[in-house]
């Protein structure tokens, strides 16, 4: 009787043991990711704090002059934060209107089969590398808008936008589709039992009832554009210096990141002013994060993460 | 006056013309790059590395480069998304730990890929003196696709019918058994296809491997981990902005190459999540 009572308890501790393990070990994987995340903002903060001993944080984000060769060198970032800020805004005012109506039509009046393909293209569409599309930028639409607009150069902050506002319509298109189809039909229907027509509901209904789910895909499309990187470095123009139109040449803090850590030594002030840049960056980022997430993480869900 | 039907007619028009606008465009201008891209293919600019300074030759070690880091990526990311996933959806509990992995894989997501090369530079290259090289690179990307792989496999898990999951508990399956041979089983296809989608955007990625891992030039393939590589995505950086005198046909040829690596993947996972939707259909008639 005794051994085989302590046979028994054995056996349902053993698997009872291993259930209790493998759930530790997921726990730690997920928790992987929080380490993760604070490792990033550790590290950039850890090669980026000493910057800020040689200039103030306000010079450092409002100081005209970023002359990183000179002697004694300047670290003045707002031409970069202008750089960034003026193809953002720039690819926002084309990129948001144009997704919406794009996400509108495919939700609302597309025939089944049309709709289908157009969301695979766009699908991928996404999918294409920033590198290429900042090739395509500057072989093919750059020489366009040169002749078009009659300048001496068309790599400029425009042009920036416009390659900016092509590589974020698939985030906007696609998470505003999703968002104008979770719409509940009710919705529709009684509009329509009340006699309004389909376009009627789409404006009067549909879309108000889908704003602030609207509003975050626009946003996230936003976050998107400033954190590129590639295409705007080499179709932005590369010029350190305050934009005063959109036709100027710019370069954005992410692009100047890209372009300047190859010349830097390792713990010197220029490699700490990168760093630094990173941290604004890596704030702003969070920031408009943050925002999206109060503003609709239920109806953005899971399934962000795919047009990210 | 025009009537409402009118209205609804011309409204629904303008948006479709719109859309047309905004996606046929893009599509010429690709199929422009495929045009010139094509003229540069061969065999010879498939199968050898470049010389003259990056100005004749072909991509092959950049070819090879890029299959080895997104090999390596998804090693690194496939594991810790999965495992994550699994634990937000079939262990975690509503408290705090579950609330701030939740708000850190949306916030890893935001992060632009720029940082995350900075972060392996400081971290990989620098700090753990990997140096630059493959296995930088492939730690860097491999955190960077982390939050694709996490929500795509958390949404396959969820779509995973709870039914399933009580007939195993309830013929005294435990939890781990549950997960192991029902629940992973019957969500593993929409898991890969988040894993093709994280692979393509691997691939195409540059900014993060700028600093951790690309060379702009290797005789040879690497040898070990430790060895830096050539990668498309750089090599195509490179040869249409730093380095002067490249004929055009060489780029637009780099650009196809990785578009056709890239848009494979991604249309593999396309064709997969339509296969699967076709099933489930019928499944559900």
């Amino acid at each position: 009787m005794g051994t085989k009572e302590v046979i028994i308890t054995v056996e349902s501790i053993k698997p009872k043991f291993f259930e209790k393990l493998i759930q530790n070990i997921l726990k730690l994987t997920a928790g992987t990711t929080i380490l993760v995340l604070f490792l990033i903002f550790f590290f950039l903060l850890k090669e980026g704090y000493g910057i800020f001993s040689y200039v103030s944080l306000r010079d450092f984000i409002l100081g005209t002059q970023w002359l990183p060769e000179t002697t004694p060198p300047k670290f003045g970032a707002l031409p970069l934060i202008k750089g960034s800020l003026y193809v953002t805004v720039g690819a926002t005012l084309i990129a948001v209107p144009i997704g919406i109506s794009v996400a509108v039509f495919l939700a609302e009046a597309a025939p089944p089969m049309l709709r289908e393909v157009l969301k695979a293209v766009i699908e991928l569409l996404a999918g294409i590398p920033s590198v290429v599309y900042g090739f395509l930028g500057l072989t093919i639409l750059a020489p366009f808008i040169k002749e078009l607009f009659n300048l001496s150069s068309a790599l400029c902050a425009f042009t920036a936008s416009i390659v900016l506002a092509l590589m974020s319509l698939p985030t906007i298109v696609s998470i505003s589709e999703d968002v104008l189809t979770t719409v509940p039909k009710e919705y529709r229907e009684a509009s329509l039992a009340l006699g309004a027509t389909k376009w009627e509901t789409t404006l009067k209904i549909v879309i108000p009832a889908a704003r602030t789910g609207l509003i975050a895909a626009a946003m996230l499309g936003i976050g998107r554009a400033i954190g590129e990187t590639m295409a705007v470095l080499m179709v932005a123009g590369n010029a350190v210096m305050l934009p005063h139109s959109f036709f100027d040449p710019v370069r954005t803090i992410t692009a100047n990141i890209a372009a300047e850590m190859g010349e830097t030594v390792h713990g010197g002030l220029h490699y700490q002013a990168l760093f630094g840049l990173g941290i604004v960056l890596f704030v702003i980022t969070f920031i408009i994060n943050f925002l999206t997430n109060i503003l609709a993480a239920d109806k953005l869900g899971m399934k962000r993460g795919r047009y990210l | 006056m025009i009537s409402k039907r009118m209205i609804e007619k011309i409204g629904f028009s303008v948006l479709g013309i719109l859309t047309l606008l905004a996606v046929l465009p893009v599509l010429g201008i690709i199929a422009y790059l495929v045009i010139r891209g094509c003229a540069a293919l061969s065999w010879e600019f498939l199968t050898q590395p470049p010389h003259n300074f990056l100005s004749a030759g072909g991509v092959f070690p950049a070819i090879v480069g890029t299959l080895l880091l997104t090999i390596g990526t998804i090693l690194v990311a496939l594991p810790l998304g999965i495992g994550t996933a699994i634990y937000l959806v079939e262990y975690s509990e509503r408290n705090l730990f579950t609330a701030v992995v939740r708000t850190a894989v949306v916030n890893l997501a935001g992060v632009p890929s720029v940082v995350y090369g900075l972060f392996g530079l400081g971290i990989f290259v620098l700090m753990l003196k990997l140096g630059r090289s493959l296995i930088a690179g492939v730690l860097t990307l491999g955190l960077l696709i982390l939050p694709i792989i996490i929500s795509t496999a958390e949404e396959a898990l969820r779509s995973v019918p709870e039914d399933f999951r009580h007939a195993s508990l309830a013929l005294g399956a435990t939890r781990w058994q549950t997960v192991r041979y029902i629940v992973l089983p019957s969500a593993m296809p929409s898991i890969l296809t988040g894993a093709i989608l994280g692979i393509g955007r691997a691939a195409g990625e540059t900014a993060p491997i700028m600093f951790t891992a690309a060379a702009v030039y290797m005789p040879g393939l690497p040898r070990s981990i430790f060895d830096q590589v050539m990668a498309l995505p750089y090599h195509l950086y490179v040869i249409s902005t730093t380095v002067p005198n490249v004929p055009e046909h060489m780029a637009f040829g780099s650009a196809l190459v990785l578009l056709i690596i890239v848009g494979g993947l991604n249309f593999a996972a396309v064709v997969l999540r339509l296969r699967m939707r076709l099933k489930r259909m019928k499944l559900s008639r």
